[in-house]
Parts: C-alpha cells; structure tokens; sequence
C-alpha cells in the first residue's frame, strides 16, 4: 500500500503514540483487504457506546485512548448510549450504570466527538453528500449512508471507526471502490406483497438479510410510494442485523441501482406469506410490559405520527419513543412529547431498547416494530418480543 | 490448506465449527464465552480456548469489542477460521491478538467440531489433524 511520507511518519511514531496505534490498525485493515492508499474521509460515526456493549473493557479501552491525548480530525458523531443522559433516573436506569455510561461520553467528548448519541446521524446533523468517502460503524446508519444516500463506507468496528476519526483517512477498499458496490442477487418483491409500514420493511429486511447474510441484494418491485426514509432505514437495519448486509440497491430508487448490472444474477423470489410468517416467528409473547419504538431512532416525521395516534388515549403499558436529542428537543418545541406524555408515553432520547439494559429493569416481553430489534431482544436483552405493527402494539397498550 | 492472514500467531486445538454466520454482539457472552444467539446452531455451547470455524461475521458493529473483551476476559477463542473475515471481526482479532486465516472453503475442510485442527496465522495455513 502507498503511504504518503506524513503518513509514514505517523507509522513511525512520530505523531505521537496514539496517532501511531490508531493508524497501524487502518494499515494493517488495508493490507488485509488489498487497500492501494489511505483516502481522506468527510465524517465518522463510532459505534460502541453503552456500557452493556462494550463494559469495563471498552471503558478502560477509551479512558486510555483520551489519556493520552486522542482528538479526532473530522466531524464525528457517536451511536446511542445504554440510557438517556439527562433523563435517566427518572426512567429507572440504574445508578451505577448510569456513572459508568457517563464516564464513557466524558472519554468521547474529550477527544473531541459531537455526543450526537444517535444511530441515524443522517436525520440529526451529519449527512454525507453522493460519493463521499465516511467511516462509519453503525450497522443500519452504514447500510442507510451507503445505500440510500450513496455515500460509501465499510462496515468499521467501533475501534476501526475510531481510528478513522483521529487519523482522518481510512483505508482504500471494500464499498470506497466501485467494483464492491454491485450487487450480487436479486431479490423480486411479488406484485401482491404490499408493504406499508415500516415494521414490513422490518420484516422484509430480517427476512432477506438471512438468506443473503453479507450479499448486495437488488430489489425490485418495491413500490416508489412506499419507499420512505423510515422505511428504508427499517428495511437496512433489519438486513444488517439478520445477516451482514451493508448496501443494497433498489430499481429506481437508491441513487446507484439502475447503473447497476443485473442480468444473470441468482434471484430470490419474496412472496406475501414470507412478511406474515415473519411478524409470526419473531413474535415469542403475548402481552408486552413495555413497547419501545424507534429502532432505528425515530424522524420527526414518525414521532409526530406516533403523538397523532396517542392524542388522547390512556396508555396502560410504558410505551418509550426513542430517537435522538436533536429530534426530540424539535418534537418538544413543538408539542409531540407533550401529548406522548400526556397520553402516558415518554420520549427517550440518546439510547434505545437494544443498548439499554431492560432485563434489568422489570421488563421481560417487550412490543416493538422493529425487525432489527426483535433480533436482537431475544439474545441481548433476554426478551420475549411481540413483533407487530404500530397500531396493533398501539392498540395492546389502551 | 492455504488462505490470507488476518491476525497472525500459532494455535492449535479443539474445533468448534458453525456452519451459519456468528455476531459476536448479541451473540457470544464476553464474560463466559457461551454462544447466545436464540435459535443458533452453536447456542448454549462454549467457544473458549476452542478454534472457532464459522463461513462469516453478521449483525452488530460492536463485535470488535465483544471479541477484545473475550480476550481480555480469558474466555477467547485460541484462532479463528473464516471463509471470508469482514472488518468487525478483523478488527477484533487483530486488537486481541487472536490468529486468524479467512479465505478458507470450509466445504473443503470438512472438518467437524470436537476433531483437532492447526491454525498457523503466520503463514496462513490451516491444518485439520484428525
């Protein structure tokens, strides 16, 4: 691989330890994948934030790296925290927890990265253009930045991403260059499958994200219409939980597809009965003690649908909105949390139910309407999970 | 059999093979090494000091922690073997200084947990010796 004579230095320690350590990952990245140089990159968002990820190992791990000094060199943005870092007490979160949560976001704000605390940096301040080179770590925010927006990145671990941020460059291969952008089978949507919600995205996405596991699909015959921000970042969450699935194409939707070559590639065949016998078989409970959407976070846009749905009612469950901070101090300005409230609800900001610790706080059924979260609740989070659509979680609540 | 070096180092041990793809995140419990990926072939079993064989990584970005805390722990695999290694475990072998060899057919191998396999990362060869 080509290293410029400022990068070799930096190899070289001569930047300082910390530059030396984070670069030699990036190095070793690019010599595994056949990288020719380091390209400078527009933005980082490092995943590996909740002190139920990552623990006293990931702690000391970034305690370390802010001891010695690390500051990031572009725009970078951090994943959700295990809790809500102004509202936690009042939502339950444990005491110690929480100390150990905010010595975590003191590490990151120390090297300098914006506590954006959210998976969809794209809808809270940190939107890539077409073709930018990012590094990015969040599974959903990676598929939705690559296939929807179009900008490119790899699938970064929450160390990779990191020493992405504190060197500014990431290493030349994977989904920067054109050639790993194609997709490699294609996935036909029948004419009768019509999907509506976000949570058949979700059911969508699991459903093919297994088959596929770390593919390119190319989907046809998902309707314009239908094809929302927040479905499509349903639809790549749930991808990329159930299998590896960091780009996607759809015909005449996402920006690349219909420069794309198809022709003789494997198809899989999506028939209506495949949406319902997922709802069916990610749903293992009955009667949730707690429904959570906004996985991933919630747009304005959902969180206003959300307040329409729940004027007026009497929720009888704790029903949770998560979404980011930005979002949520838009959605209070303007009155959705006050009547989410009202109606018994809450507005959780900078977490979600996969990073927080809910098995530890009472809860063992949990409703949601994400496919990426039926997932992961079952194994994470020691949940049963009632997988269902808006309403009808809306519904179990009053 | 020969493939590309991820992380390098020498192990030689107990397999434990997976024939569907592993996220660590979710997946494996970084204090006891136990898989617990609901409904995974592998779940319930153990993959400390084991060499794990599995065709990919899937799910979650956080695996590189989760492989780094097993390392840590004490409760690490002794290598691992992909058909095709993506970033999130790469990163974590390499920070936890796991050897690791992708670009294996594991078809080919046709090896099956319990039997007894060498992993040489440093040169990239792996050796099934049952």
């Amino acid at each position: 691989m080509h290293l410029t004579s400022d990068e070799e230095k930096m190899l070289a320690g001569e930047h300082g330890p910390v530059l030396e350590r984070s670069f030699r990952l990036l190095v070793r990245l690019g010599e595994i994948y056949g990288a020719d140089k380091m390209i400078p990159i527009g933005s980082v968002q490092v995943a590996g934030v909740s002190y139920k990820s990552i623990g006293d190992i990931g702690l000391e791990f970034l305690e370390d790296y802010a001891s010695q000094g690390a500051k990031v060199k572009v725009l970078t943005f951090l994943n959700p925290a295990g809790m809500d870092l102004e509202n936690w007490s009042a939502l339950g979160f444990p005491k110690e927890f929480a100390e150990k949560q905010l010595k975590i976001i003191d590490a990151f704000r120390s090297m300098g990265i914006i506590i954006s605390a959210t998976c969809t940096p794209y809808l809270a301040g940190n939107l890539p253009r077409f073709g930018e080179h990012i590094a990015w770590s969040e599974s959903s925010a990676v598929s939705f930045a690559n296939s929807v927006i179009g900008a490119r990145t790899n699938r970064e671990g929450g160390p990779s991403a990191l020493a992405a941020a504190i060197c500014g460059v990431s290493a030349n291969y994977g989904l920067h260059q054109n050639e790993a952008r194609k997709p490699n089978i294609k996935i036909e949507i029948d004419e009768k499958l019509d999907l509506r919600s976000g949570s058949d995205f979700g059911a969508l996405g699991y459903y093919v994200g297994k088959q596929v596991k770390n593919k390119i699909p190319f989907f046809s015959g998902i309707k314009t219409e239908a094809a929302t921000t927040s479905t499509l970042k349903a639809l790549g969450a749930a991808m990329a939980a159930s299998g590896a699935v960091a780009l996607y194409h759809i015909r005449d939707i996402t920006p690349e597809a219909n420069n794309m070559p198809v022709e003789g590639l494997e198809t899989l065949h999506v028939e209506p009965e495949a949406i319902e016998e997922t709802y069916a078989k990610l749903t293992t409970g009955e009667v949730p003690d707690i429904v959570i959407v906004g996985c991933p976070h919630s747009s304005l846009l959902e969180v206003e649908k959300i307040a329409n749905a729940l004027a007026g009612k009497s929720l009888k469950r704790p029903f949770w909105v998560c979404t980011s901070r930005v979002i949520k101090h838009t959605a209070d300005d303007m009155g959705f949390t006050g009547i989410i409230e009202k109606a018994g609800g809450m507005v959780v900001a900078d977490t979600c139910m996969v990073v927080a610790p809910i098995e530890d706080m009472g809860y063992r059924i949990t409703g949601v309407n994400s496919g990426k979260a039926a997932n992961y609740l079952p194994g994470f989070c020691k949940q049963d999970v009632v997988f269902a659509r808006l309403e009808d979680l809306i519904s179990k609540c009053i | 059999m020969k493939g590309r070096i991820i992380s390098p180092g020498v192990a030689e041990g107990e397999a434990i093979v997976s024939h569907e793809p592993i996220g660590f995140y979710g997946g494996v419990d970084v204090k006891t090494g136990k898989v617990i990926d609901c409904g995974h072939e592998l779940e319930g079993q153990t993959i400390t000091d084991k060499i794990l064989i599995f065709p990919c990584g899937k799910g979650s970005t956080v695996g590189s922690y989760v492989i780094y805390g097993l390392k840590k722990n004490g409760v690490a695999p002794l290598a691992i073997v992909n058909e095709e290694t993506e970033t999130i475990v790469a990163t974590g072998v390499i920070l936890a200084g796991i050897p690791c060899v992708d670009k294996i057919d594991l078809q080919k191998l046709d090896i099956r947990s319990g039997q007894r396999i060498k992993v040489d990362a440093d040169n990239g060869i792996v050796t099934r010796l049952d």
